[in-house]
């Protein structure tokens, strides 16, 4: 379930932040393997902005739907929904996730 | 606990044609693993890729019965590539 309130403010955050986690957790403490693979593979590529859904449980079911994606971390790249652990580890390994930072 | 059969025939009947590969990581019935090679993937972004599988698992990942599914998607041409 998403309200409008709840999407301002996942817009904002997205267009705001270069880097965008929704993660189980924070970056120096991740809670989930998941969530921490995801951190280990941006950090060294720009500064990330990191939501810990575990806090808010509003947003933990709330950006599932916003991005219709049913897993946790979720990552935007530039405003763009890029997906979980799976698709960045494997563009990390295809060598495309530093261009999709810098654009 | 959730049957890796039961799983894989619900990802086979939404994608016709796929194939599907799963695997127990954990042994505890709610980490899975899954490589699926489907000819619907093609022109299909990793995301929306994903999302196919992931479609008619949505109940099972919403209850949190089915906490993780680790995904590699393939077109068949992908796929017979990355066999080599």
């Amino acid at each position: 379930m998403i309200n409008d309130a709840l999407k301002a403010r996942f817009d904002k955050e997205i267009s705001e932040n270069p880097i965008v986690i929704y993660m189980k957790g924070s970056a120096l403490f991740p809670q989930c393997g998941f969530s921490a693979k995801t951190v280990s593979l941006l950090q060294p590529l720009g500064k990330l902005y990191t939501v810990n859904v575990l806090a808010e449980p509003d947003v933990r079911d709330g950006i599932k739907a916003y991005s219709n994606w049913p897993t946790i971390p979720q990552v935007f790249i530039r405003g763009k929904f890029v997906g979980g652990c799976d698709i960045v580890t494997e563009l990390a390994e295809r060598g495309e996730l530093e261009a999709m930072i810098k654009g | 606990m959730l049957n890796p059969d039961v799983l894989k025939a619900r990802i086979e009947q939404a994608l016709p044609g796929a194939q599907v590969e799963l695997r127990d990581t954990t042994g505890t019935g709610d980490h899975f693993e899954a490589r699926v090679v489907s000819p619907t993937f093609a022109g299909l972004s990793m995301v929306e890729q994903h999302q196919q599988v992931y479609g008619p698992l949505k109940d099972v990942l919403q209850t949190g019965e089915l906490h993780a599914l680790a995904l590699k998607t393939y077109t068949p041409e992908q796929w017979s590539k990355v066999k080599r």
